[in-house]
């Protein structure tokens, strides 16, 4: 038997979290090395995976089968193709850094930890899980450790913001998990697969009649909407991002939100293409109102987390944009975006972590001229801002290019007169004002004259520069050279793409 | 060893100044600056070479040397990185690594006792590796690419001395404005790739050659001439250029003047075929061009601080140019931009050496400096007599070429007003000439001449601003006619009647200058007070500036405001009472649970009759 090397990376922090049970509390480094350790080891299986997948067979590959609950066809069954290796790289990547991110932590350091690995445990959980069951009890296993991270170790409202954060995902759970029982009930008909399971890819081989499609479709474009977040479902991941403490925000961002889209590309289009081509319209609309809109409120906030926060709700617009253009380039970006966007909002709140740790404000109004005494903090906000903006040589550039082009492929009309393509510039409009939010944060926290009051702040080094190195290098490397990962991502999309294309025309619902 | 084999390398050899300068050599100042000047050294030699190569086998425009590898591909788009050499890369290249290695070896000396030193030597590599990176481009995508990065240098120069706010505020505004430039240039690429499936310059300009629909190559013209309406400082976008003087006199010289700024004109002279494909859309191009000219022209006979008058000199000149480009000749556009970024390079480096010695940008502030600086007043005449078009200088023959060709084009009305601008352009660097160097001492200043890093430098681009226009001049058999141009060579008669008369016309605006400042024939405070609202309107640079600020606080910022009240209000509100209303059912249902269990049986047995009459009714309804 081959080594099960994706449970190893989703058991490496459960592993952790319980070594870290037996120490001490007063050992806290050994705690955070402790941590450190487990989440290197799912770091380096994932880079190992990404590097040993092999593209010219595809498809699900590490794959593993444990039947857990043979009357309903429950089986822990892992495995990961184009689609999800990058995100289980993410993960990977973001947990790492955020583990560095939260070398600081000073309070109950151990139930934190604890939390931590395993709220990231169920996030791997989910892109590795091959059968529903399991999709939904590691995404439930992540949500109960973001609440008490956030209610305990959080700031500015964290009780409301916790219990906002739990309640918004446990309705959006509910709706996904209706959704589920439904499909797994209807292939579990005789004249549909006659047997009871949950393995994703049996239960995709079905086909649904147009009205379940419809009607299940929309249960999951509520249900990972919430997580998404989709417009005007959002409003509880600003408070989230803004309360929980900075690993966990990068957590929450870099990763938690990505479980949306991916839920809806892996669930959603890939069960039910008609579906998707039904829902795409309303997709589309209220994807634009997150990209423009999460970027004009962006620029009315005055604290650094809720600027991020925002900008966070405008950029997964351009995920959903991707997924309702519904064809390859556009999936390709939209998964690739998850990543970059994984990756740069990780780089915002660690920097912006560091900077709250020491200053104890995130007011941009209390600040300026920061990069006087934060060179590298200011350096790193920087190039995180570009990223964000969608500057060439930064990987968000490329997915964004790819969302942009595949919408601008499509070839359709809402309503009779609304252009797809007009939707597709609205987007792109988006990023002349992420320009005008960022360049303004960037310049009323870090330019301008020097200001005495934070003479005391000591810029990023040791421990503290290992997120901001990882993370901007990862940003650079992709953005450079994207093959390997857009490749990748291809990969696992085409098969996706083949299978949209096949299904029946249908009319949106605009 | 054929040198376009490697051209491939003239970009990579700043990139790697940067990296080294960044990672290894950022402690030691001398050791980064030396790092940047072999870098552009080399990346001279290899321009040179390509462009001797060029010249001296048989590349001409139709056939160009192409090469590329995939960047990125998926299945629809597919992107490649790739170099293209025509004369016009070949002039490109020459004429940005000269003016780059000349400014680098100047900056030693200017930026001497500047904190930031290595950080500058750094991004002026960074700039010249992207400026190369565009100039060598085979496809509108690795042009875009390129197009953003130096944006991103710029923004990063501007804000040099990002602790000064009015450095902060020009380099936000400068990036903010290119983005705005950027999102039509995208679009126009998108539509490009949309019908013709390609980025590919070469396979552009063959399937639009055998496209029919002008009115979509009209859209699509238009909107990638938005990326240099932004990039060369068109109206409307102007109003980041001269901001962006806050930048260290160097980089306004390289980046704001000479190179960069030019990359708009040098995108329309390659994308030409797509402009000439829609006429309406050169039309557009050749009027914004002398609007522009016009425009800036106005402004620059205003203002008090040398490097804005400067500024709005390029502004006119890149009018000039793009003018030349709409009018149909990308030869005359492309020769302006040639000889204009020597003499202008020059004069920024000029008035950087000025600045220097005054500690002052305010042409009052000076006054007198002939008699300290020998050479920087005698470099600085050499480049505005090439800028004002006088004879034999550089700039009069690319005037010219530009005058000539838009009259024989047909276009007298921006024939004419070319002309006058070549009248303004003379009065306003002359009034410039008459009181920042001969009039008399201003303030208190102790003026000294420059080190010779930074004299060396305006020297050789004296020499090279009175000698460049004779390539192009028009009794030179094999010139730049003849070297760069759209499907066939036009070689055009010198036309002496055109030459005098803006000789004339070039003289007079010196003459003025001279009356009002030099000699002081008529006081200009007295003028000034005379057209006191006009001159007030062209000292404000026509409030264009204002109007786009009152259109961000008051309507960009409101509708900001309106959706943050409407997420907090209304969606929160809407979020927040519906748990309120769980949490008050549940407070009043609360009640239900009282322990008590007659209550309990009472309503069980009031249930069970309610229920019982359901049942019974329609029974009884039945009867």
């Amino acid at each position: 038997m081959t080594f099960p090397i994706l449970t190893a990376i989703v058991l490496a922090p459960v592993i952790g979290a319980l070594v870290i049970l037996f120490i001490p509390e007063k050992e806290d480094r050994i705690i955070k090395i402790t941590a450190a350790v487990a989440t290197f080891v799912s770091l380096a299986l994932s880079i190992y995976a990404f590097l040993t997948y092999d593209l010219s067979v595809g498809g699900m590959q590490f794959t593993q089968d444990i039947t857990w609950v043979e009357a309903f066809g429950i089986k822990y069954s892992v495995g990961v193709d184009g689609m999800s290796l990058p995100l289980v790289l993410l993960t990977a990547i973001v947990i790492f850094t955020g583990v560095f991110a939260s070398w600081d932590m000073h309070n109950r350091v151990k139930e934190f930890f604890i939390s931590l690995l395993v709220l990231v445990a169920g996030v791997f959980g989910v892109f590795v899980s091959r059968d529903l069951f399991f999709f939904y009890l590691f995404f439930e296993v992540a949500v109960i450790p973001m609440y008490l991270l956030i209610a305990i170790w959080g700031s500015t409202r964290k009780e409301y913001a916790a219990m906002k954060l739990t309640l918004y995902l446990l309705v959006g759970s509910a709706f996904a998990l209706i959704g589920i029982i439904a499909v797994f009930l209807y292939a579990a008909q005789p004249e549909h697969l006659g047997v009871r399971t949950f393995d994703i890819f049996q239960l995709a081989s079905v086909n649904y009649d147009f009205a379940f499609q419809k009607f299940v479709f929309f249960l999951f474009m509520i249900g990972f909407g919430f997580l998404v977040p989709m417009w005007p479902l959002h409003t509880w991941s600003p408070d989230g991002h803004v309360a929980a403490p900075t690993a966990t925000s990068m957590l929450h961002a870099g990763v938690l939100m990505k479980l949306g889209g991916y839920g809806l590309i892996r669930a959603g289009v890939f069960f039910f293409p008609e579906g998707a081509k039904f829902w795409a319209p309303l997709i589309a609309l209220l994807c634009i109102v997150n990209v423009v809109y999460g970027a004009m409120v962006a620029m009315q906030q005055k604290d650094l987390k809720f600027v991020i926060g925002y900008s966070s709700v405008s950029h997964m617009g351009y995920v959903l944009l991707g997924i309702a253009s519904l064809n390859t380039m556009s999936i390709d970006g939209a998964v690739a975006q998850m990543f970059a966007h994984g990756i740069m909002t990780a780089l915002f709140f660690a920097l912006v972590g560091n900077i709250y740790h020491k200053a104890h404000t995130r007011m941009i109004a209390e600040f300026g001229g920061l990069a006087h005494q934060m060179p590298r903090v200011a350096a790193g906000f920087v190039i995180a801002g570009l990223a964000s903006l969608g500057l060439p040589g930064l990987n968000n550039f490329v997915a964004e290019f790819l969302i942009f082009v595949g919408s601008f492929s499509v070839e359709k009309t809402l309503f009779g007169w609304l252009h797809f393509r007009v939707l597709s510039i609205l987007a792109i409009l988006g990023v002349v004002i992420t320009a005008v939010y960022v360049l303004r944060v960037v310049q009323f926290t870090f330019f301008g004259p020097r200001n005495p009051k934070w003479d005391h702040l000591e810029d990023a080094k040791g421990v503290e520069m290992v997120p901001i190195v990882v993370l901007v290098g990862t940003l650079l490397l992709f953005g450079l050279y994207p093959q390997p990962l857009i490749g990748m991502i291809n990969n696992g999309v085409v098969p996706l793409v083949e299978k949209i294309n096949a299904a029946a025309q249908v009319g949106g619902i605009f | 060893m054929s040198w376009i084999d490697y051209a491939w390398l003239i970009p990579v050899f700043p990139a790697i100044a940067f990296v080294l300068i960044v990672f290894v050599t950022k402690k030691v100042r001398m050791l980064s600056a030396l790092t940047a000047i072999v870098a552009m050294v080399l990346s001279l030699i290899f321009s040179l070479g390509v462009l001797f190569q060029v010249l001296g086998s048989h590349i001409t425009m139709e056939t160009p040397v192409e090469y590329s590898i995939p960047w990125l591909s998926v299945p629809g788009v597919h992107i490649t990185a790739g170099v293209l050499i025509d004369p016009l890369t070949a002039v490109m290249l020459a004429v940005v690594t000269i003016i780059a290695l000349l400014v680098e070896i100047y900056s030693v000396g200017y930026m001497a006792d500047d904190e930031g030193f290595s950080r500058f030597f750094a991004y002026l590599s960074l700039f010249t590796f992207s400026m190369l990176g565009l100039v060598v481009a085979n496809n509108y995508f690795q042009m875009f690419f390129f197009w953003e990065l130096v944006g991103l240098c710029s923004y990063l120069l501007i804000g040099f001395y990002f602790y000064k706010n009015s450095a902060a505020d020009a380099n936000k505004k400068a990036f903010i404005t290119n983005r705005v430039a950027d999102f039509g240039f995208m679009l126009g690429i998108f539509f490009l790739w949309l019908v013709f499936g390609t980025f590919n310059f070469q396979e552009l300009a063959e399937a639009i050659h055998h496209y029919e629909n002008v009115g979509f190559l009209t859209l699509a013209a238009i909107l990638v001439f938005i990326g240099p309406v932004g990039k060369s400082a068109q109206f409307p976008l102007h109003v980041w250029l001269p901001d962006a003087m806050e930048g260290p006199t160097p980089v306004s010289a390289l980046i704001h003047a000479a190179t960069m700024v030019a990359a708009g004109v040098y995108l329309l002279a390659r994308g030409f075929v797509l402009f000439h494909a829609a006429p309406t859309a050169l039309l557009v191009v050749a009027y914004i061009g002398g609007f522009t000219s016009l425009f800036a022209a106005t402004i620059a006979i205003t203002q008090d601080d040398i490097k804005r008058i400067l500024a709005f000199s390029t502004l006119s000149q890149l009018g000039y140019m793009v003018m030349a480009i709409g009018v149909g000749s990308i030869t005359a556009g492309m020769f302006h931009l040639t000889t204009h970024a020597f003499f202008k390079a020059l004069l920024f480096l000029g008035a950087g050496s000025a600045i220097h010695a005054v500690h002052s940008n305010s042409i009052f502030d000076m006054g007198g400096l002939y008699k300290k600086m020998k050479v920087t007043t005698w470099t600085f005449v050499i480049g505005a007599l090439a800028l004002a078009g006088i004879f034999p200088l550089a700039g009069f023959w690319s005037k010219d070429e530009i005058l000539l060709v838009t009259k024989e084009a047909g276009f007298t009305g921006l024939y004419v007003i070319g002309s006058f601008v070549a009248f303004l352009t003379a009065f306003y660097m002359f009034r410039l000439i008459f009181i920042a160097f001969f009039g008399e001492k201003h303030s208190d200043h102790h003026a000294h001449e420059s080190p010779l890093t930074m004299t060396v430098p305006l020297i050789i681009l004296a020499v090279f601003s009175v000698f460049v226009g004779f390539i192009g001049a028009p009794f030179v058999e094999h010139g730049f006619a003849s070297l760069i141009y759209f499907e066939h060579p036009h070689h055009a008669e010198p036309d002496y009647g055109l030459m005098i008369t803006s000789t004339i016309i070039a003289l007079a605006g010196i003459g003025l200058a001279w009356l009002l400042y030099g000699k002081k024939a008529y006081d200009p405070e007295k003028l000034k007070q005379r057209f006191l609202p006009i001159w007030t309107l062209l000292y404000n640079k026509y409030y264009i500036d204002e109007v786009y600020q009152w259109f961000f606080d008051n309507v960009v910022m409101n509708i900001g405001a309106a959706f943050k009240w409407h997420d907090r209000k209304v969606i929160d509100g809407i979020a927040d009472g519906f748990s309120a209303l769980v949490r008050a059912t549940g407070a009043r249902l609360r009640f239900v649970q009282t322990g008590n269990l007659q209550t309990y049986a009472l309503v069980l047995f009031a249930a069970v009759v309610i229920v019982v009459l359901w049942m019974a009714v329609p029974a009884l309804g039945g009867m």
